[in-house]
């Protein structure tokens, strides 16, 4: 028993150890904090740039869509609007796509490795960044669509989102842009999605003799409803936000138009635009539009998360 | 360590004094009453679920580490009270080791899962020395001393929670305590580990949790029987509480309580 | 007649075939494009590769039919991108340490994880304009408006939840069997993570923050007007508080330009910029693959 009084020096934890381990606990706390810290200040420093155009249109801002540093009157309807639109067609044309083609990877149609390549192909275009599809859309997209957007327009010109002639970059290159985005996002969230349906679901749909569809419309898509919506609404968010190929190809024009077809605008893309070379209130009315576009996607992704948090409790 | 005035008789080392512990609302044991000797070994007994492994991992705060898990009462060792708020946990498990049920080697080579905790506690003696002569009382040597540079996962079952026995042998501790340490190994593995307990109780003090009757019947000289019963007041669940101390000998021949008889007979549990 | 056979004509039948063949459409719709996409930038960014295009600077557009190279957009990125990281990984790090080991599930650490998942979720051009109101209109970094340290400061805030996720979840997933070995040996808190861990949930940790670094070489919005462009070569660490091309901003500038030569700069920019970060992905993605769980027996 006396011998290890001298091989064990450390036995008794001398007061620099302990001090170590409070101060390492507490620096992680205060790294931990910062997020909190960032977020907040993000959300303080918007909102009090924006201030002053806030106090001089108000509400007004969200709804008239002159944008004249020249008279100074601001108004951001056109880009609140581009960007609402951009980001849900978008959506509404990804969504069957995506969860098609993650159905298509889940079931057991082509042999397992197929899938597998063809689930990773998708997920490492989730990494390609988007100024390069930009790049892309504007030197491959816009001249591959031009004759088809001319069709649009001369046969269904009738209706207002085609009612402008085409010329060049415009919303509905920006939508499909977009699409190329989102596709990854929406595909492998509702493919994990399907695959954390339960295998005994399956079995008891198919054992009761249910064909391989009626299966997956009433039974496994219902259970991986909920997992697919929080993805999608997490698509939508990043939709929102998006800038760069968007910018690159929506032909960044302030001036209104319902149709599609014509150049128009998204809160991202004006940012992107003139932030750099703003100076007075445009400044603020910038800040402004900013402080909208953080909201819009702060609700998204919180409306997100509580699905993926209701979600989850269920299995 | 703080030295606290309380009367302890002697050769008492660890005592538990009114000890009652909560999982959250839950409570898993209560109005623990229990003096645990010096060099002796000491088998806790009783049905699954009934606070063995919830009473053990309090005696050296392990407990601490399991979110809202709190104790009411006493744990005095060495004259003190662990739970006492100016005691450092790091300190007491230096001086109170544990063997887990499941075995728990570090991801490191065989020699480093020994050297680490060894180093920890500012071993200056010859570390090839203290690996070996661990490795032996752990009854782990002849298997593994041509690959003392593997990791400690390439080991059996069995092998590796003699390593883990060896590891907390090689820091020394005043007392080591297990939770069922041969729940995982086969009959000649367990007589080596038994054959370790009662070399080490030269030196040590020894508390384990076993299923095994024989084994209790076996290695130790003291055994307390735990028993778990639903209380009015309790939330439905079952309490555990310490049913029986004795002596070995006198649990499995003339236990006091009818209880006790009936589990080491095998009537219940 | 009731047989067993398969029926062609059953509507059960035909409908199932018909809902497999639109999934096959939309597996293909889906894939088709993005095969093309891929191969066209690797294709026509490939073809423009040359030996000084890693060396040269840009020449501004229009003077000349000869655009230059992109070297101080490659270095650029690389700073920039080195910036954020070291600014991110350790906050990062330490953040999930925390959430990971000390916080027992409390209201703190939800509300942090929360905000983990909000700020990823912030639009990243919102953090250009962050950084904008913050450094670059104060001229708080020692006088300099425009400059790398901004720019890599707004990258740091897009990389920071990736961090703290990953060290989050990677520390999760080590069993606490391991922790109870080292605490139960009488290793310190600190002792335990940095030397247990920390190592055990290693790969992991790296591959996501690997990952984390991969996305933001590619982000550009947090730089237009946070790190700006620059035509000059980079010489020194003075340059840090200037304007400061990267890969991503040059491709930006050069692809909205109307002339040809810039446009192929853009072209070879993007190719090295996605070989990059696809390699990198690939690579990880395999590591990954390789090392799926821990070894227990
Ligand atoms: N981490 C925990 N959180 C909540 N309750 C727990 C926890 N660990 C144990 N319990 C509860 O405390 C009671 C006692 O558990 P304990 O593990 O101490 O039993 P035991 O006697 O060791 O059983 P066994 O012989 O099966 O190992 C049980 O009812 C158990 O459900
Ligand atoms: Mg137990």
């Amino acid at each position: 028993m006396e011998e290890k009084l001298t091989l064990f020096k450390n036995r008794k934890r001398f007061g620099i150890e302990k001090n170590i381990d409070i101060i390492f606990k507490n620096t992680a706390l205060v790294l931990s904090s910062f997020v909190a810290i960032i977020l907040l200040g993000i959300i303080l420093v918007v909102f009090f740039q924006s201030f002053e155009s806030f106090s001089r249109y108000g509400l007004k801002f969200l709804v008239t869509s002159e944008w004249n540093p020249v008279k100074d009157e601001y108004g951001a309807f056109t880009a609140i609007y581009g960007t609402l639109v951009t980001s849900f067609l978008s959506l509404l044309i990804t969504i069957p796509l995506g969860v098609g083609t993650a159905i298509f990877i889940t079931e057991d149609f082509v042999p397992k490795v197929f899938r597998e390549i063809i689930g990773s192909f998708v997920e490492l275009l989730a990494a390609i960044p988007s100024v390069v599809l930009g790049l892309w859309a504007i030197f491959v997209m816009e001249p591959f669509f031009r004759v088809f957007f001319v069709f649009l327009h001369n046969f269904f010109g009738w209706i207002p989102i085609f009612s402008t002639e085409p010329t060049g970059r415009n919303s509905l290159l920006a939508i499909l842009i977009l699409v190329v985005m989102l596709l990854p996002i929406v595909t492998s969230i509702a493919r994990d999605s399907l695959n954390q349906v339960p295998k005994k679901l399956r079995n008891a749909a198919y054992g009761i003799g249910a064909s391989r569809w009626k299966t997956i419309f009433s039974v496994i898509l219902p259970a991986a409803l909920s997992g697919i919506m929080a993805g999608v609404l997490l698509a939508l968010g990043r939709a929102m936000g998006e800038t760069m190929a968007v910018t690159m190809i929506i032909g960044n024009s302030n001036a209104f138009s319902w149709s599609l077809l014509s150049p128009g605008y998204t809160i991202s893309s004006m940012l992107a635009n003139q932030f750099g070379e703003a100076d007075g209130s445009q400044v603020s009315s910038l800040f402004y539009a900013a402080f909208v576009l953080m909201t819009l996607s702060l609700v998204v992704n919180i409306f997100a998360q509580w699905l993926v948090k209701k979600f989850s409790l269920k299995y | 360590m703080i030295k606290t005035n309380k009367k302890t008789p002697k050769n008492v080392i660890l005592s538990l004094e009114n000890v009652s512990i909560s999982y959250g609302t839950f409570e898993a044991v209560r109005n623990v009453f229990c003096n645990f000797k010096k060099g002796k070994i000491t088998s806790l007994i009783g049905p699954s679920g009934c606070g063995k492994s919830t009473v053990l991992r309090s005696l050296n705060r392990m407990n601490d580490l399991i979110p809202n898990c709190s104790l009411k009462g006493t744990v005095l060792f060495d004259g003190t009270n662990i739970y006492d708020k100016r005691v450092d946990p790091v300190e007491v498990r230096r001086r109170i080791g544990m063997v887990f049920q499941q075995p728990n080697p570090f991801p490191k080579s065989i020699y480093e899962n020994i050297a680490f905790g060894a180093r920890i506690n500012g071993f200056t003696g010859d570390m090839d020395e203290l690996v070996e002569s661990s490795l032996r009382k752990g009854a782990l040597w002849d298997e593994c001393k041509d690959k003392l540079n593997e990791s400690g996962y390439s080991l059996s079952g069995g092998q590796q929670q003699r390593l883990c026995i060896a590891r907390t042998i090689a820091i020394e501790p005043e007392i080591i305590l297990m939770d069922e340490p041969c729940s995982a190994l086969d009959p000649i593995s367990t007589l080596k580990i038994e054959e370790t307990m009662h070399e080490l109780k030269k030196n040590y003090t020894i508390i384990i949790v076993t299923h095994n009757m024989q084994q209790a019947l076996r290695v130790s000289d003291m055994t307390a029987f735990f028993n778990a019963v639903e209380y009015e007041d309790g939330d439905g669940g079952k309490v555990g509480y310490l049913a029986e101390f004795n002596s070995t000998k006198k649990i499995f021949s003339s236990p006091n309580e009818k209880t006790t008889q009936e589990y080491i007979s095998g009537k219940f549990g | 007649m009731n047989s067993l056979y398969y029926q062609k004509r059953l509507s059960r039948n035909i409908g199932d075939k018909f809902f497999t063949s639109l999934s096959v459409i939309c597996a293909l719709i889906a894939i088709l494009p993005l095969i093309f996409l891929v191969t066209y930038i690797l294709y026509k960014g490939g073809s423009q590769i040359t030996p000084e295009l890693f060396t040269l600077e840009p020449n501004p557009p229009g003077d000349d039919l000869d655009a230059g190279g992109i070297n101080p957009a490659l270095i650029g990125t690389l700073i920039i991108t080195s910036i954020a990281s070291i600014i991110a990984i350790p906050i990062g790090v330490g953040g999930g340490i925390y959430l990971a080991e000390y916080s027992k599930g409390g209201a703190f650490s939800k509300f942090i994880r929360f905000g983990v998942n909000v700020l990823a979720g912030v639009p990243s051009i919102i953090a250009g304009v962050f950084i904008y109101a913050l450094i670059v209109s104060t001229k708080i970094l020692f006088g300099s408006m425009y400059s790398g340290l901004a720019g890599g400061m707004a990258l740091s805030i897009l990389m920071l939840p990736t961090v703290i996720k990953t060290t989050d979840e990677g520390l999760k997933l080590v069993p606490n069997e391991l922790r109870y070995a080292s605490l139960g040996v009488g290793a310190s808190m600190y002792t335990t993570i940095l030397k247990v861990t920390l190592p055990s949930a290693f790969r992991s940790i790296a591959t996501g923050v690997v990952l984390g670094i991969a996305r933001a070489a590619g982000e550009t919005a947090p730089l237009i007007f946070t790190a700006l462009f620059s035509y000059y070569y980079i010489t020194g660490f003075g340059d840090l508080f200037y304007e400061m091309g990267s890969l991503a901003v040059l491709i930006y500038n050069f692809a909205l330009e109307p002339y040809d030569a810039q446009n192929k700069l853009a072209w070879a920019a993007s190719f090295i910029l996605v070989l990059s970060i696809l390699s990198v992905n690939i690579f990880s993605r395999i590591l990954a693959a390789f090392n799926e769980k821990p070894k227990r027996v």
